[in-house]
């Protein structure tokens, strides 16, 4: 289907569909109808890309789009004749300038790698030698190919640190990976890729691991280096609204084969292809349908004044390396409380504690009016039937020894005593309760999906029928296509059963679109909370300002506009992570706050409020001073 | 080298001086159960129950075992593990020239064997899944699974009686060169080299491939780094924990388990000495070798932890 829908016509009738930029220049990499093969477990190869063809000019940057098993980053690394373990280029061929990359010996491959073909991997942390300092692997390419000598590519180095803003650009080579955060290690990453001046950068999905805000402050560093250099880039990613920022044209991917090719503004304005529009409407998910509040005296679950953390207990009773500081909300039944904040903000530890898997410090757990003990040890089986969790991994979560039936058959033995042909026939109510085939009932783990996986972990937690679901990030391992549809399904069940859910993300979009209540999390406590209507209008805690603002809009140049707003917050850097940043006296966030008020804020802990609009804020600031943030 | 670090370091100092201790209690405890009895043992079946009782105690048998424990450990700490109780003779004495024998011959063995070792390991590792890597499996597991004694004979059969390029009989050499010592440790190396290859050559194969597959190493050939390259500065600093631990397994065989070997070749070792020692109720010598086994056996896996330790930056640089 090539016709775009008749309310997109006007913006493309006047958007020249080409960018007119590179015109005349010549392509740099031209790949003709490149297929790819891999070896299945039987020994019989499938192919994985299939004639696939694209070019890329000189100073252009073309964002390779799609989802897990599209073939991106096949596509991308046989630009530098690579190809994974199992993997074969098949046919077809890659030319690089005046090169055929298809046709080039191993040694030949080597020259071209890390000297003319610069690749940044998606986990820096994984990507980084553990045992090898910072500066020795920058450095490494150009001593490799011999472009400069030690001292030379030293001083280039760092540079190159200075000018994608990293802190301390002198000393931070000397240090080992382990000792600087994930996005000083992409951008880290970036400097390794571009010390020997590659005439073609490949990224791959270089921001897909960070947090929202530490992603904005990288992609700034990419886009300002790729400008200033003038550097060609293949850009490979899943998320349209970051290649929105700094891709020039798109290259739309579905296994394996092009769906789609054009100029950014045309692929996200006036999208061609009808997976192209899937896409883009999954990444923009649609507030769900809420089932109206049932009012009840007392909510379901409360929390209250709940401390959590690991080592030993100090004097007042707080743990050594303490995740959770004094966080406290409730559950109403049949209503979904999202709960969102950055890696290591203790969001997990949260369901951790209320699932019983480990104790409180300090403070209370209540269903329904009755206080939990605080290990699963001490709970009965029916406080355990009332709550389940459903963990991010599908895939570590199912053991994989065991089919489908007896993954959800041990819940409703254990829980409710069933077997036999009763029990049977509960499990296939299960299976049609989260849409999957009653066929699936005698396949393994590795037999499914992860979209499927999904679902079974789901349904096993449906088997206890519980009173409360608390979902652990369940739809970040999934492509956003099927994540989509797990959250229809979420929103579903609680319309049908009832259940509600402490819905867990980093993802604030994904928040919005189902729960009814929000509370943001930031380095263990509470910063705010309210109705998801109450959160949506400020005042904001300047945390919440910046996690709204740090989420890549599907626009041409939201990067600018955004980037200049998260610029009035203090470079995230290193110092919010981990448990001995974890400020006990003072606001937590003092650091990072571009309204913070020495003397008081980084003393004194910041009371909790409650807005004219409904939500608690804990700050020292007035709703004035806050609203002026959120204006700026 | 830093403060987490030191304390770590002591800490598995202290654990091995504590497991060294616990070891000696054992020994004591299971040799003084042995069946037999050394009094008897010396005078012989037709001795009279007084004169067995009157040796007894000039030997200090009939002491209660904790004060003969006690002093036994006091002597230990001082470096004397007391008197054979069938010659009179210093038990340091009679471990003392075996001692170094053994460890000479350990030495040497180790020389070649561990190098071999690596080398099969790492080129295997590189190679892997190809016929070099394949026969390189097979051999290893083929000459670890001959039973060494067969080896032993094979060699000797071969090498002595019939080619008679080596002596049939291994002696410590004194004052020869080093051809010399070449030539007659030529057969007890070779021996044992194919008890403790494999399991290196394996271990060390299966460290390194475990690495090659990290996403570091696919970014070094991404970079255009060389197969040496990707494998001595990214694969190897990595694999040091696990090959250490390997190595040393393997080594503390070169102690005490070479008794075979030091019998068919006639060699003066300590594990011959132990043996004999049990044959003939011989108490102090028994205690003292055993101990020396485990010691022996702590110490190289001590060491193997600490080059585990020092290998990885996130303890050497917290």
């Amino acid at each position: 289907m090539t016709t775009p829908s008749p309310t997109l016509n006007a913006p493309l009738s006047k958007a020249p569909l080409a960018p007119t930029r590179f015109a005349d220049a010549a392509p740099l990499v031209e790949v003709a109808n490149l297929k790819v093969v891999a070896r299945g477990e039987d020994g019989r190869e499938f192919p994985i890309v299939k004639d696939v063809s694209f070019s890329v000019k000189r100073g252009e940057v073309v964002a390779l789009i799609g989802e897990s098993g599209s073939g991106k980053t096949t596509i991308a690394l046989s630009v530098m004749g690579y190809a994974r373990s199992g993997c074969r280029i098949a046919g077809g061929r890659v030319r690089l300038g005046d090169c055929e990359v298809t046709a080039l010996s191993e040694s030949g491959l080597a020259d071209l790698r890390g000297r003319r073909v610069a690749y940044i991997a998606q986990s820096a942390a994984a990507a980084f030698n553990p045992s090898r300092t910072i500066m020795a692997q920058v450095i490494e390419s150009a001593l490799i190919h011999k472009t400069a000598t030690k001292a030379e590519a030293e001083v280039k180095a760092r540079a190159l640190f200075t000018a994608l803003a990293l802190p301390d650009p002198d000393g931070v080579g000397d240090r080992y990976p382990h000792q600087v955060s994930g996005g000083q290690l992409q951008r880290l990453l970036a400097a390794m890729a571009l010390i020997t001046d590659p005439e073609l950068v490949i990224f791959d999905e270089p921001t897909t691991a960070l947090d929202v805000t530490t992603q904005i402050e990288v992609l700034k560093a990419f886009k300002a280096v790729v400008r200033d250099r003038d550097t060609t880039g293949l850009y490979v990613s899943h998320d349209l609204a970051v290649v929105a920022q700094v891709a020039d044209r798109i290259v739309v991917l579905r296994d394996g084969a092009i769906r789609e090719v054009g100029a950014t503004g045309q692929i996200i304005e006036a999208p061609r292809d009808d997976y192209t529009r899937s896409l883009i409407a999954a990444a923009e998910p649609q507030p769900r349908a809420a089932a109206p509040l049932r009012e009840t005296p007392a909510p379901l679950l409360e929390v209250t004044n709940l401390s959590a953390g690991y080592g030993g207990l100090n004097a007042d009773g707080m743990p050594h390396f303490p995740i959770l500081d004094a966080v406290g909300f409730r559950i109403q039944r049949g209503s979904t409380l999202g709960v969102i904040g950055e890696s290591g903000c203790g969001k997990s530890t949260l369901a951790r504690v209320v699932a019983g898997l480990m104790p409180a410090a300090r403070g209370a757990v209540t269903l329904d009016g009755r206080p939990l003990p605080p290990t699963i040890a001490g709970r009965s089986r029916e406080d355990l039937r009332r709550i389940q969790i459903v963990f991010q991994m599908a895939d570590t979560a199912l053991n994989p020894a065991h089919s489908v039936s007896k993954a959800l058959s041990r819940p409703l033995t254990f829980y409710h005593g069933l077997t036999g042909a009763v029990l049977d026939r509960r499990v296939f109510e299960l299976l049609d309760l989260v849409k999957l085939p009653r066929g699936l009932a005698d396949r393994k783990p590795g037999e499914l999906s992860g979209g499927q996986k999904q679902r079974i972990n789901l349904a096993r937690a449906l088997a206890a029928e519980p009173d409360l679901i608390l979902c652990d990030e369940v739809t970040s391992a999934l492509d956003t296509v099927v994540a989509a549809a797990v959250l229809d399904l979420l929103v579903e069940l609680r319309r049908d059963l009832g259940v509600s859910y402490m819905f867990i993300s980093h993802d604030l979009k994904t928040v919005r679109a189902i729960c009814d209540d929000i509370m943001v999390l930031y380095a263990g406590r509470k910063v705010q909370a309210g109705s998801r209507e109450a959160m949506a209008e400020p005042p904001s805690h300047p945390y919440a300002d910046l996690l709204t603002a740090s989420v890549p809009e599907m626009r041409m140049g939201w990067l600018e506009g955004a980037g200049a707003h998260a610029s009035n917050f203090i470079d995230p850097a290193d110092k919010t992570k981990g448990g001995k940043l974890f400020s006990r006296s003072g606001c937590a966030f003092y650091p990072r706050c571009p309204l913070g008020i020495a003397g008081t804020c980084d003393r004194e802990r910041p009371p909790l409020r409650v807005t004219p609009q409904g939500s608690e804020i804990a700050c020292h600031r007035s709703d004035a001073d806050l609203m002026s943030l959120t204006a700026r | 080298m830093n403060a987490g670090m030191s304390r770590l370091l002591l800490t598995r100092l202290a654990t091995a001086a504590g497991t060294l201790l616990f070891v000696a209690a054992a020994v004591f405890v299971t040799t003084t159960m042995l069946p037999g009895d050394v009094a008897q043992e010396i005078l012989g079946q037709s001795a009279t129950p007084e004169a067995v009782a009157a040796l007894r105690h000039g030997l200090g048998l009939d002491r209660p075992p904790v004060e003969r424990f006690l002093s036994w450990l006091g002597g230990l700490l001082v470096g004397d593990p007391g008197l054979s109780l069938v010659n009179g003779v210093p038990v340091a004495t009679l471990i003392g020239g075996r001692l170094s024998n053994s460890l000479l011959l350990a030495a040497v063995t180790a020389a070649v064997s561990v190098p071999l070792a690596l080398l099969l390991g790492v080129s295997s590792a590189m190679l892997r899944g190809s016929i070099y890597d394949r026969v390189v499996g097979t051999a290893t597991i083929f000459v670890v699974s001959v039973p060494e004694f067969l080896v032993a004979s094979l060699a000797v059969l071969v090498f002595a009686v019939k080619l008679r390029w080596l002596p049939a009989l291994a002696q410590a050499p004194q004052g020869h060169g080093l051809l010399d010592l070449m030539r007659s440790f030529a057969m007890p190396i070779v021996t044992l080299t194919f008890v403790i290859v494999a399991q290196m050559a394996r271990m060390t194969r299966a460290a390194v491939i475990d690495t090659l597959a990290a996403p570091y190493v696919e970014m070094a050939r991404l970079k255009g780094a060389g197969p040496i390259r990707i494998v001595l500065t990214h694969a190897l600093p990595n694999a040091i924990g696990p090959i250490a631990n390997a190595v040393a397994l393997s080594l503390s065989f070169l102690l005490g388990g070479v008794i075979i070997v030091e019998t068919i070749f006639n060699y003066p070792g300590i594990a011959k000495l132990m043996v004999d020692g049990v044959a003939t109720r011989d108490l102090p010598v028994v205690q003292a070798c055993a101990l020396i086994f485990c010691a022996g056996y702590l110490l190289l896996v001590m060491l193997a932890d600490i080059a585990a330790i020092l290998s990885n930056p996130r303890l050497r640089h917290r």
